[in-house]
């Protein structure tokens, strides 16, 4: 059995499995958590808590106005990285089709170079975003391994794709492996270290949003 | 034939000077990715040299390649140097039968001690002391190991004999494997395909008549010249892999004006061999120009790699319970974990 063809196969098998196992752990471990009881009367109904929960979920893409000129330049890099990656992983034409094999869904495709270009920009801003976590003195006070590890893990499954797509300096088989094994690390670490944002993110502005409602705060 | 003769002497014979020995060592020179310079000195290296027994023997296959070797080409001068070579035993060829062809064999193998060619096709069973494949009593594995040590070089004709093929596919119930696996201390050139592509055959005989060595190979100890790049690399349909046009189904659209098959499970891009430049049939066609994906059948383990028509970018899935378990498991873990976590806090 070659590296690609355990890639493929029990890799991606592997991987999948951890991954659905350690969500599931990390998941269910936060939803049975014991949850404080209220005191006080909710402000606002349960349908307008949802209502506002999801909202909230939109509201946080933008930050106050107020911080601005502090964090302009971070939440620019953050949201072209974040930004490019969607593209790059819902875009992809190759993709779409692992997508389309495990859960039968569908979608047009990005042309390749446009994916190229935006994979590129991706890339450009993880290596900024890297600095400024080395250089900003908080930032680096605040970074433990897990946000290294995160951010390498991530990294790595961009510049082998990048290099896959470009069928430059290894061959394709070379890069195909690197990249499929590189993201079949970022899915076994991704439950068990900060990456697990993806996932949970969304779900805790809605549940913030929620509780903020029925205290009658702002969100 | 006359066993003295030289290529040049039975060439000349035949019709053909040395303005078209010229000519056919230009083209071989292009083929191995040689400098044009070496033309001249193949040519004369060529017309010197004398046949050179080759011991052809078939183990676990389906002579397919063998086949494929015999149907090649119109007559020409590839065909005359596979007649220029002294094919001394091939069971399936030769007329003699029984006694007679084992005595065939001693003799060839005795006569040109150090110095034959031994060719191979078919992978060899080793499992249970080899009893799954036997010729005159003996077991493929047995006769490998002694006429292997008295070869000059040993080629491994096909996907079968060079990495196991289709006989070692899961679960591999004969204990298949490939020549390279089971002789060392010998050069060996593996010409893999299911079925080989001719010419590379032709191509390494031609480079070890002319200058006495096997040309270079790849770290699968495939010919550089012929397997040093993918089919993809070398696809007609290339551009438009490039630009994103892939055909969906075998009778779409896209299938209809030639796109790129990769969506379609091509394995183009992880195989390497020369069909995409020199076709089949005296280059006619090859399997994606006739609609179908490459199956990478070059390559090591192939029919293992999982379905023909799952695409690269695909894999093979875990399936849904297997997955169920996995949640449920993942689930049980967080609940524990919860409960461990309210007994602390009590």
């Amino acid at each position: 059995m070659t590296l690609l063809d355990f890639a493929r196969g029990p890799g991606l098998q592997g991987a999948w499995l951890i991954m659905v196992a350690g969500t599931a752990w990390r998941v269910s471990g936060i939803l049975l958590l014991r949850q404080r009881s209220h005191l006080a009367a909710p402000r606002i109904g349960f349908a307008g808590r949802v209502r506002v929960g999801l909202a909230t979920v939109f509201t946080r893409f933008v930050p106050r106005r107020t911080f601005w000129p502090r964090i302009a330049v971070s939440v620019g890099l953050s949201s072209t990285f974040h930004l490019g990656l969607a593209v790059i992983v819902l875009g992809g034409a190759p993709h779409i089709l692992l997508i389309h094999q495990f859960f039968w869904l569908t979608w047009p495709n990005l042309p390749k170079g446009l994916v190229a270009i935006v994979s590129g920009v991706t890339l450009a801003s993880m290596i900024a975003l890297l600095f400024r976590r080395i250089y900003h003195p908080v930032l680096r006070l605040l970074s433990k391994a897990d946000d290294y590890l995160s951010w390498l893990l991530v990294f790595l499954p961009v510049l082998t794709g990048i290099l896959l797509s470009g069928e430059t300096i290894a061959s394709y088989s070379t890069w195909l492996t690197m990249h499929i094994l590189s993201v079949e690390l970022m899915m076994v670490w991704l439950p068990f270290g900060k990456l697990l944002h993806v996932k949970l993110a969304f779900f805790g502005r809605a549940a913030m949003g929620m509780n903020f409602a029925r205290k009658g705060a702002a969100t | 034939m006359d066993p003295t003769a030289t290529l040049g002497e039975v060439l000349g014979r035949r019709g053909f000077g040395r303005r078209s020995l010229l000519k056919f060592a230009i083209a071989m020179t292009s083929s191995l990715a040689l400098p044009p310079a070496l033309a001249p000195v193949m040519a004369a290296n060529l017309a010197k040299a004398k046949r050179r027994s080759v011991i052809w023997l078939s183990f676990q296959e389906c002579t397919g390649c063998l086949e494929t070797l015999l149907r090649s080409s119109s007559p020409s001068i590839e065909a005359l140097i596979f007649d220029f070579i002294s094919l001394d035993y091939q069971e399936s060829l030769m007329a003699a039968a029984g006694a007679d062809a084992e005595r065939t064999l001693r003799e060839a193998v005795s006569a040109n001690k150090g110095e034959y060619l031994l060719a191979i096709d078919g992978s060899i069973p080793v499992k249970d002391g080899g009893v799954y494949s036997m010729t005159g009593g003996r077991s493929n594995l047995g006769m490998l190991t002694e006429i292997a040590a008295d070869a000059k070089a040993v080629l491994a004709i096909g996907t079968c004999a060079a990495y196991g093929g289709i006989p070692k596919a899961y679960p591999n119930p004969t204990g298949a494997a490939g020549v390279e696996d089971l002789i060392s201390g010998k050069p060996i050139v593996n010409i893999p395909g299911c079925p080989p592509l001719p010419e590379v055959l032709s191509g390494v005989l031609v480079h070890f008549i002319s200058f006495g060595r096997l040309p270079e190979l790849d770290e699968l100890r495939r010919p550089l010249a012929y397997f040093g790049t993918t089919i993809h690399d070398q696809c007609y349909r290339r551009p438009f892999y490039d630009q994103g046009k892939f055909a969906k189904s075998f009778d779409d659209d896209g299938a209809r004006q030639g796109w790129c098959l990769f969506e379609l499970g091509c394995k183009g891009p992880v195989t390497h061999n020369a069909c995409a430049s020199l076709k089949w049939n005296g280059g006619t066609s090859f399997p994606i120009q006739s609609g179908h994906g490459c199956i990478g059948c070059s390559e090591p383990d192939f029919w293992d790699a999982g379905s023909f028509y799952t695409s690269l970018a695909g894999g093979s899935s875990a399936g849904w319970r297997n997955t169920g378990i996995a949640l449920g498991v993942g689930v049980a873990g967080g609940l524990a974990a919860a409960l461990s976590g309210r007994r602390k806090s009590t």
